[in-house]
């Protein structure tokens, strides 16, 4: 049996215990240390693999830190000409950056240079795909409704300047790689209408490339962006701290309880031993798998280029975008508008944001919902948010995946017009289609729970009654998963008010009345909704003496039969 | 278990958010049956499954211990430049050691939390997060006052300037940015180094190029003389050679390249016919559409592609865009010949290279 915590010699009179009084009365003494261990010590923390998703994008942020505090020892960030004259002997005499120059010092003749750069990279790689799965958890599972809205946009704020981040940090080494970036930057910046030439000039010190950018980026890269990260993330977990963790319903979970292990010690433990599972996954990547080999590239040179430039990962979306695009510029007023450009470079990238940053918005005025939600939904039972998020998955992918059409035309022998123009048209077709798909999927699980409830798990034991009729026996489910089943609300279309008062006085019903019942009624006109008491009741009488009744009295251990009519249990 | 009484006994909820009743509400069909009993986990009952736990996380540990010591090792041990099955020796080596050190301590602390400590859940209370109707009330009552003490409501004059005095400290703040760089120019934008008789040189020994120098189908990356260096400084110095940051920005706009097409299957714009030497064609290298260097040559159908974004220039028909994001064709530049054949500018283009921009259509 486990040991109770409680028959244990109280701390104060062990040996340890006593060695620390002094310094921690002094602590409590400054900060009243005691208070906050009475409230945080055993602050609970529900548990579900999941939610360890927003915790691998934070532990790989302090990697970040860390590896690249290091990094700064060495890097010089200026554009200063010098020739190479390192050990990587392909490269000695040229021509190149101070930046280039140092970078190729860190990874050939600083000892664990070359690792610590190649761990900075990765845990980045980690660090944005992490926080972006992590938003998906919280989209698809409702998470960001009341009153999680505020803590929903500093995510989103995090999202977005995290991608910046990305991109100013493999901008730094200037390399060809990191120029041909750049450059592809310089032209996005000029074709934002009216101002675009100008914006260029004050980013590069005047004419592309110039001798400005690597210092400017380089500061951008570890200290404005960094510093509002770091304020933002800490933003981020004090809400999450203050407002508590949300948890998946289920027996006994509430939206007045919290349940889970304790923050001491538990939580403590594996919170921080996942800290080092990050952090050693990170290192061993960068042990086996080369990431950015800027030797390779050589020095930036306007004039070259090579084949198959791939941005990092999280660009993807946005140089498919740039690819797929039509040639379309126009001219007003003597203004050049580059659409072929500002759409997908520019626009693109506000659109998402903005739409991430609305919807819990918009969400709340269409399903009128006001009251705070600490219970995480399960996607299918909101099968128009869950099909509106695996659209915008598919719209990504499909933008992503056109980001590297010219490797796909290599991989499947196509041509790459026809991937393109494929591409063009799937971008909005595709969406239209994984929205229709993923709705009748959801509503198809929530008719599947609803057929359990009322009719328990198909045994697949066919019984033979003595008038010869076949049927399937079906098991019982457990109270503690027909309450998980059922625990979620029954949501129905909102409904115009009348068109007469009940005096009979004509009251026009606003257009924004109309608009939101339309609202209300693609969000919720096809959802299942569970079964009543009612039809709980009926759905048992209907199956009288053959089919076992759902009892509140049922054997706990009995959680229906497996596929072979064995009973299960625990 | 004992946690069960913990678990009912839930702080009064005075003020807060109704509990839920314990009958279900109207039309929920099951009852919320309570938390599961919790079990004993295997470790909790069988001894020697516990002490083989704790001999594994206690392994952990100690391996870690050793991995790390081996990074210390292999810090100055391994030599650079060696490789080991493949990989850089030292790379490999530090890495593997401090990443397996850091993964056992993690895999270790998450073994240790999840088989040996007690591992109850515990149900918290949770509270309704907006404030009460009396904090609210209590709220509202403070402000109030110190807005009647300060008399911001009252002392509108005061309030307005000093609205106006912190609105326009934004000024400076942008103000101060204007230094970041100089306005653009027409020159800056639309002009590039080559000149009438400056000569077309192979971009990287700086060799001054003959039309004989180009077989039929051939493309070559080419330069204005001026842009690159011949390892001779006294050479460089009567060309006017230049360097650092002048020679990229200038590259930037001024790269080209030449390619030798049938003069038969040329169909040069208006105005063009004289532009090539002999069926050798020059054309700026900067994509029209966001600036990359284009460099895929197709010889059979005279296509140049971008390997940005693949815009697509036919090159025998005036480097019109035939597929992709890219909008204008590629700029021009017409070809001579000194008077010792070399192929020389005949001046600079006529058209804008490069990206776009807002004022490319002005004037």
């Amino acid at each position: 049996m486990s040991d109770s915590p409680t028959v244990s010699k109280p701390i104060e009179e062990t040996k340890t215990g006593k060695a620390a009084a002094g310094p921690v009365k002094w602590l409590d003494e400054q900060v009243r240390l005691a208070t906050l261990v009475k409230v945080f010590g055993r602050k609970v923390f529900p548990d579900h693999p999941t939610f360890l998703l927003g915790e691998i994008a934070l532990w790989s942020f302090v990697v970040l830190l860390l590896s690249g505090t290091f990094l700064t020892f060495w890097f010089i960030p200026s554009q200063g000409e010098v020739i190479y004259d390192g050990s990587y002997a392909p490269l000695r005499g040229l021509e190149m950056s101070e930046a280039y120059a140092s970078t190729l010092h860190l990874s050939f003749e600083v000892r664990g240079g070359l690792l610590m750069r190649q761990i900075h990279h990765w845990s980045a790689m980690i660090f944005i795909a992490g926080l972006t799965i992590h938003m998906l958890r919280h989209f698809f599972t409702g998470a960001y409704r009341k009153p999680r809205e505020l803590n929903w946009l500093i995510g989103i704020g995090i999202f977005a300047l995290a991608i910046v981040e990305g991109f100013a940090g493999y901008s730094l080494p200037d390399d060809l790689l990191s120029g041909t970036g750049l450059r592809i930057a310089e032209g996005l910046m000029r074709s934002i209408p009216i101002v675009g030439t100008y914006i260029s000039y004050f980013v590069f010190g005047g004419e592309f490339p110039g001798d400005d950018l690597v210092a400017r980026l380089f500061i951008v890269h570890v200290l404005l962006i960094p510093g509002i990260l770091v304020a933002l993330i800490t933003l981020h977990l004090i809400l999450v701290f203050y407002q508590k963790h949300t948890q998946w319903p289920g027996p006994g979970r509430t939206e007045h309880n919290v349940v889970g292990p304790p923050m001491l010690p538990i939580y403590a433990a594996k919170a921080g031993g996942f800290f080092f599972i990050v952090f050693g996954v990170c290192t061993l990547l960068s042990a086996l798998f080369q990431i950015n080999a800027v030797w390779n590239y050589g020095p930036y040179n306007p004039a070259e280029v090579t084949a198959g430039s791939q941005p990092d990962w999280y660009m993807g979306w946005l140089e498919g975008g740039l690819r797929i695009m039509p040639n379309w510029e126009t001219t007003i007023f003597g203004w050049t508008f580059s659409w072929n450009i500002f759409v997908p470079g520019v626009l693109l990238f506000g659109v998402l944001v903005t739409l991430l940053a609305l919807y819990p918005f918009v969400e709340r005025w269409v399903t009128g919902d006001e009251r705070e939600h600490h219970l995480l939904e399960r996607p299918r039972n909101a099968p128009v948010r869950t099909a509106l998020g695996v659209a915008g998955i598919t719209a990504y992918g499909l933008l992503w995946a056109a980001g590297g059409n010219d490797i796909l035309a290599v991989w499947f022998h196509v041509s790459i017009y026809q991937i393109t123009w494929f591409m063009r048209f799937a971008v909005f077709i595709g969406p239209v289609i994984a929205f229709i798909v993923t709705k009748r999927i959801c509503i198809a699980l929530q008719r599947k729970d609803r057929d359990i409830v009322l009719h328990g798990f198909e045994t697949g034991i066919i019984v033979r009654s003595p008038d010869g009729e076949y049927t399937e026996r079906h098991a019982p489910v457990t109270p503690g998963e027909a309450y998980r089943l059922t625990e979620h609300e029954r949501v129905s279309v909102a409904e115009l008010p009348a068109e007469t008062d009940e005096n009979g006085v004509r009251a026009p019903v606003r257009r924004i009345d109309k608009v939101r019942a339309r609202a209300s009624g693609f969000f919720f006109r096809d959802v299942v909704n569970k079964p009543t008491r009612e039809e709980l009741e009926e759905a048992h009488h209907h199956g009288d003496g053959e089919q076992p009744e759902i009892e509140a009295d049922a054997d706990d251990s009995f959680r229906g039969v497996t596929e072979t009519g064995v009973p299960r249990s625990h | 278990m004992s946690d069960q009484d913990r678990r009912d006994e839930r702080p009064p909820g005075a003020g807060e958010l109704e509990p839920r009743a314990e009958a279900p509400p109207p039309g929920d069909p099951i009852p919320d049956p309570g938390l599961p009993e919790e079990f004993p986990r295997p470790s909790d009952v069988d001894p020697a499954l516990e002490r083989r736990y704790e001999r594994q996380v206690a392994g952990m540990f100690g391996l870690a211990t050793l991995l790390t010591l081996g990074f210390c090792v292999a810090y100055f041990a391994v030599p650079e430049d060696q490789t080991l099955f493949g990989f850089d020796a030292l790379n490999f080596t530090l890495g593997m050691t401090l990443g397996g050190a850091l993964l056992l301590i993690g895999l270790g602390a998450v073994q240790w939390a999840r088989q040996l400590m007690h591992n109850e859940e515990i149900d918290e209370h949770r509270h309704s997060i907006a404030s009460s109707e009396e904090d609210r009330a209590a709220a509202l009552a403070i402000t109030t006052t110190s807005a009647a003490e300060s008399g911001l409501g009252r002392r509108t004059m005061i309030r307005n300037s000093l609205f106006g005095a912190l609105g326009v400290l934004g000024l400076p703040t942008v103000i101060l940015l204007r230094d970041l760089g100089p306005l653009p120019t027409d020159e800056s934008l639309r002009t590039t180094v080559w000149t009438k008789g400056m000569r077309v040189v192979n971009d990287v020994a700086g060799t001054p190029i003959r039309p004989e120098d180009l077989e039929l189908g051939q493309l070559v990356n080419a330069e204005p003389a001026v842009l690159v260096p011949t390892g001779d400084p006294e050479q460089d110095e009567e060309i006017g050679v230049l360097h650092g940051v002048e020679l990229l920005n200038a590259k930037a706009k001024a790269a080209v390249i030449l390619v030798r097409i049938d003069p038969q299957e040329i169909t040069p714009p208006a105005g063009r016919e004289d532009w090539d030497v002999a069926g050798i064609l020059c054309y700026s290298k900067i994509c029209t559409h966001v600036g990359c260097p284009i460099s895929l040559w197709e010889q059979q159908t005279h296509n140049v592609l971008c390997p940005c974004h693949q815009s697509t220039f036919d090159l025998a028909d005036g480097g019109k865009v035939t597929f992709g994001p890219a909008h204008r064709p590629l700029p021009q530049l017409q070809l001579g010949v000194d008077a010792e054949g070399y192929l020389i500018a005949m001046g600079d283009f006529q058209e804008q290279v490069g990206p776009s921009y807002p004022e490319l259509g002005r004037d």
